[in-house]
């Protein structure tokens, strides 16, 4: 299972890449894509809504699930994976790439520095 | 037992493979003081006394002679085949197809419904059916909802009333406002649709049997982002414009006309069908085709990730079943009608009620005739509906639904033809309305 | 092999099959204007009648059913459907809702009287048999909770349905879809509701809490009259989700155990058919408190007469067109009146008794019970250790044996859920044991003959991923020209 270093992590299976400016991106984690199996559709949030970290802001659909997406920070959702609509299956194929969710502008460090670095994640997956 | 294979040596060796002394024991986690109720129940009866029981209820319903009942349920003809081939035990006794790989034969026959309901209503996605016509446009106003993120519907009042009772019951308890545009005196009129409006229910051809100006509507409809939904009789798209031609974005109705029986009302089934883009919102079952590992054609319940069992409390619906055998029934009967066939029959329904209501003219009746009208249409009376329609059963004729005091049409009946309806059928009608005194003088009648 | 065609690919241009009468001579466009007609026609099939008997009887063939194969599947009641009653209904099906009632008196009569019948079964005070299926009566249910707090001036007060973590997907879709907030309470080491959790659960902004005794897991609550008294102290009703009501017919009731709204399923308890997935029917039961909330119309006796009462000011209001699946309530009645109250006795009787016989001897051959004790109508088992429930339920179809409901309740893992019902003999038990041991060996001597299973049916198994992320939902036809232009 891949879990890269330098990515901050929720316990629902989030991950969160700083990309500057007060932006992140956000996906699900290597070991959630594997668990939910093969992706059939992702229902993605409009751009422009504005989140509290903990809402639920997306659904991800398998055959015979679906599962609930978290704002891992608060802020303004600014961009959506749209490309996700015709190739659901890039979360499982890509889940740290081109497999991302959506963007979110204006998190707080606090909310920030509440997530989990990539061996805390992994050791959170241990007491599941 | 009856039903039950049980002897008292399959008992006796079953309690001794538990390890109890007895089919009490097994109970025992029951509340004692509870146990062993009395109920106020007859004692079981043969299969002889059975059947002569039922028998003596059936014999009082009356369910023959000149027919001209309507309101949305219509004895047109069944051809025998029908329920021969629907009502086979494989299709009446087999359980929701969870199963594919041995559940083919009714997910390939709700494949064959799917495409049908696309083909008469000319839109793109059908679900595998729903309880009726009222609750299918319950769920089609809620789904509108949630498309638009609004929280007001309209409706014509030439929707059934029934139907819209549904509406607002399921409205009522999710906040939603449910407003009712009036006829004008027998259509709806142009609609003037506010900007918080989330779909607009029009029925076509409308409960008093007249045909709506469906184009204009849909387009008023759209120019506020709301979604139009058509309430439609499939057997009347055999003739009329389907809702894919004006612009529709969701056709629902009741399947009944489409070779079911009456029922006294149910079972029949109701119908969905959406336009593509609103595929995720779409509540109910959806069969769909795929291949097996063999790469055979195969068919199998698919996108149930939207449905209770998978999504509970944020599910589109607490939908389970659809009404799978009745849907099967419809899809057969237009097999066995064909194309050609099924225009028949609604040519049929509309010449037999045309000339119905050109017959009541010559006999001195004012039947509405202003406006164009379907199979169905409206005679004022001139005594108390439900009277007229007591007097003519007592005459052994099925007809005259009483009309609603909420059209503002005074004391009036629906008259409905099917194709079945003879040419005795009608003096029959015509003669009796008359023998009553049913007939309200012409120029007492507008509209 | 060719793929099995659709009736579609069977149609061939200008074939006919069934005639009905000919229109006369008409012009359809002076009478509907031209503008309303349609401009093409629909395509749909164009066969003979033996085509067409031919097509479905085939399609008949490629699909199991309880009268040709075991169908033990847990929750969903699969019993066999008498005869008799299929041919009941036939005495009533060209009644039209809308004719005199007077010419209706005996279908009006059936439906009063099987109001009585389930009220007298179920212990309740009345019933309203208008709900189309068993998720139906659970909405007319919950919206007469929301009605009687509204009455009381606790609507606003009361937002919370509590739904335990073993439920039927129904019950909080159902809370949703009813204005409500869902919270679940946890089952314990026994398999039934977590007292504590379920006290503290409990408070003023509970409506009410939906129950299935038996529980999704084929145990009884033992502590249900407790967990009544608690949600009455606290001002909640108690909502009996009649799913498993087979297993203890006769022996105690749901009103007696303190239920206020009961859902029934004709289909399960009552041996209406399944249909392949519908109509079922959910009549819905209340006592005496809830009465006037009951769904319009209910069906009344005036003197010697039966009348269609719908004038019921604080009615929920209307649930469905017409007064239910009628059909079915004919098989139903004509069941409850073929066995009477001694012999819906025995139905929980040998339902409970032929669970139990299988349980022990699932057990016997490596199954897992993860709640074992003496279990009602149903149990859940899961599998040898290592085995993956799905390969184990493919398997069984090449047995020409219906697989258990797999994956329910969401709770056990790799759960398999058992209900053998009380129609079927032991020597038809004996025979799925039989299967299912002869499944486990082949497996321990082939390690890809569970992977690849089933082998025998019509089509194997299928590629759902494909049928999910490229949904192809109608047949396509080779020529074009859309139907709807």
């Amino acid at each position: 299972m891949n879990t890269p270093e330098d990515l901050r992590y929720a316990k629902s299976h989030e991950w969160v890449r700083q990309d500057g400016g007060g932006v992140v991106t956000v996906g699900i984690t290597d070991h959630a894509q594997d668990q939910l199996g093969d992706v059939v559709f992702v229902e993605l949030p409009e751009v422009g809504r504005h989140v509290k970290a903990g809402d639920t802001v997306a659904v991800i659909e398998s055959v015979k699930t679906a599962s609930d997406i978290y704002a891992p920070v608060s802020g303004e959702i600014t961009a959506v994976n749209a490309s996700l609509d015709a190739k659901p299956e890039t979360v499982n194929e890509s889940p740290y790439g081109d497999g991302w969710l959506f963007r979110i502008s204006g998190g707080n460090d606090a909310e920030l520095d509440g997530l989990l670095d990539a061996a805390a994640y992994v050791r959170s997956l241990d007491e599941d | 037992m009856r039903y039950h294979p049980h002897t008292e040596e399959d008992v006796s060796k079953a309690l001794q493979t538990i390890g109890v002394g007895s089919i009490e024991e097994l109970f025992d986690d029951l509340p004692r003081e509870l146990r062993d109720p009395e109920m106020d129940l007859p004692r079981g009866i043969d299969e002889v006394a059975l059947l002569d029981h039922l028998r003596s209820l059936a014999a009082k319903n009356s369910m023959s002679g000149p027919d001209f009942l309507g309101g949305g349920v219509r004895r047109h003809f069944i051809p025998s085949v029908t329920p021969h081939l629907a009502l086979q035990s494989e299709f009446v006794t087999a359980y929701t197809p969870y199963q594919p790989e041995v559940s083919q034969g009714i997910l390939q026959a709700t494949f064959e419904y799917q495409t049908m309901m696309c083909e008469l209503t000319g839109l793109d996605v059908s679900n595998a059916s729903m309880y009726d016509g009222a609750t299918a446009t319950a769920e089609a106003a809620l789904l509108a909802v949630r498309q638009t993120r609004r929280e007001r519907v309209m409706v014509s009042r030439g929707v059934h009333p029934e139907t819209r009772a549904v509406l607002a019951t399921y409205l009522h308890p999710l906040g939603v406002t449910l407003d009712v545009v009036d006829l004008d005196p027998l259509t709806t009129p142009r609609l003037f649709v506010p900007e918080d409006v989330a779909g607009v229910v029009v029925q076509q051809p409308n409960f008093l049997g007249y045909i709506e100006e469906m184009t204009a509507l849909t387009a008023a409809t759209h120019a506020a982002g709301a979604l139009m939904i058509a309430v439609v009789d499939p057997l009347s798209l055999a003739l009329l414009a389907p809702p894919g031609a004006y612009g529709a974005d969701v056709a629902v109705g009741d399947g009944q006309t489409l070779g079911n029986p009456a029922n006294f009302g149910g079972p029949s089934f109701g119908f969905m069908v959406v336009k593509e883009e609103l595929l995720r919102q779409f509540p109910g079952r959806i069969v769909g085709q795929t291949t097996d590992v063999d790469g055979k054609r195969a068919f199998v319940l698919t996108l149930q990730a939207r449905e209770q069992h998978i999504r509970r409390s944020r599910a589109k619906s607490n939908i389970c079943t659809n009404h799978q055998l009745a849907a099967l029934m419809a899809t057969v009967n237009v097999g066995a009608l064909g194309p050609q066939g099924l225009r028949e029959v609604a040519t049929g329904s509309v010449e037999r009620a045309h000339t119905l209501a050109t017959r009541l003219e010559a006999a001195g009746l004012a039947p509405h005739t202003a406006a164009r009208y379907f199979s169905e249409f409206v005679l004022p009376v001139a005594m108390d509906a439900a009277a007229v329609r007591s007097e003519l059963a007592r005459r052994g004729i099925h007809a005259g639904v009483p009309v609603p005091a909420e059209y503002g049409l005074g004391d009036a009946v629906l008259l409905s033809a099917t194709e079945r309806v003879r040419d005795e059928d009608i003096t029959a009608l015509a003669t009796a309305l008359a023998e009553i005194g049913a007939a309200r003088a012409r120029e007492v009648a507008h509209g | 092999m060719a793929d099995f065609p659709v009736i579609y690919e069977r149609s061939r241009p200008g074939r006919r099959g069934a005639q009905p009468p000919q229109p006369r001579q008409f012009d359809l466009e002076a009478a509907l204007g031209g503008e309303n007609l349609r401009k093409q026609p629909p395509r749909l099939p164009e066969v003979s009648e033996l085509d067409l008997v031919r097509h479905y009887t085939q399609l008949a063939h490629r699909q199991f059913s309880i009268d040709a194969n075991f169908y033990p599947l847990g929750s969903c009641t699969m019993k066999y459907n008498p005869k008799v009653n299929e041919e009941a209904a036939r005495l009533f099906q060209d009644i039209h809702p809308y004719q005199a009632p007077e010419t209706a008196q005996g279908a009006l009569q059936l439906m009063y009287e099987l109001q009585d019948d389930l009220a007298a079964i179920t212990g309740m005070d009345a019933f309203s048999l208008q709900p189309a299926a068993g998720a139906h009566g659970e909405l007319a249910g919950v919206l007469m909770i929301r009605a009687f707090h509204e009455s009381r001036g606790e609507g606003d007060q009361r937002r919370v349905v509590i739904v335990p973590d073993s439920a039927h997907g129904t019950n909080p879709a159902t809370a949703a879809m009813a204005g409500y907030e869902v919270r679940e309470v946890p089952t314990d080491a026994s398999g039934e509701v977590d007292l504590a959790a379920f006290e503290a659960a409990m408070g003023a902004d509970v409506a009410a809490v939906m129950l299935t005794n038996p529980n999704t897991l084929g145990l009884f609550e033992r502590k249900i009259r407790k967990l009544a008294d608690i949600a009455h102290a606290a001002g909640a009703l108690l909502y009996y989700d009649g799913a498993n009501l087979n297993a203890i017919l006769g022996r105690v009731r749901p009103g007696d155990m303190g239920f206020d709204v009961v859902h029934l399923n004709l289909h399960k308890t009552f041996t209406t058919p399944h249909g392949g997935g519908g109509p079922g029917t959910g009549p819905v039961g209340v006592k005496a408190k809830l009465r006037d909330f009951l769904p319009v119309p209910i069906i009344a006796k005036r003197g010697d007469e039966y009348v269609i009462d719908e004038d019921r000011p604080r009615s929920i209001g209307r649930l469905r067109s017409h007064f239910g699946n009628f059909g079915n309530l004919v098989r139903a009645y004509t069941y409850i009146r073929a066995l009477g109250r001694e012999g819906l006795r025995e139905v929980s009787g040998h339902a409970v008794l032929n669970a139990n016989y299988l349980r022990v001897k699932l057990k016997e051959i490596g199954f897992r019970v993860p709640f074992d004790r003496v279990n009602m109508h149903e149990f859940v088992a899961q599998p040898p250790e290592g085995m993956r429930t799905l390969d184990i339920a493919k398997a069984l179809l090449d047995f020409g044996m219906h697989p258990m409901t797999v994956y329910f309740p969401l709770t056990v893992k790799e759960a398999m859920m058992i209900e053998p019902t009380e129609t079927e003999s032991l020597e038809t038990l004996d025979a799925y044991v039989d299967a299912l041991q002869q499944v486990l060996e082949r497996a321990a001597e082939d390690p890809n003959y569970l992977a690849n299973a089933p082998y025998e049916t019509p089509v194997r198994r299928l590629d759902e991923v494909k049928a999910a992320r490229q949904p192809v939902l109608r047949h396509r036809f080779e020529e074009r020209g859309a139907p709807g232009s």
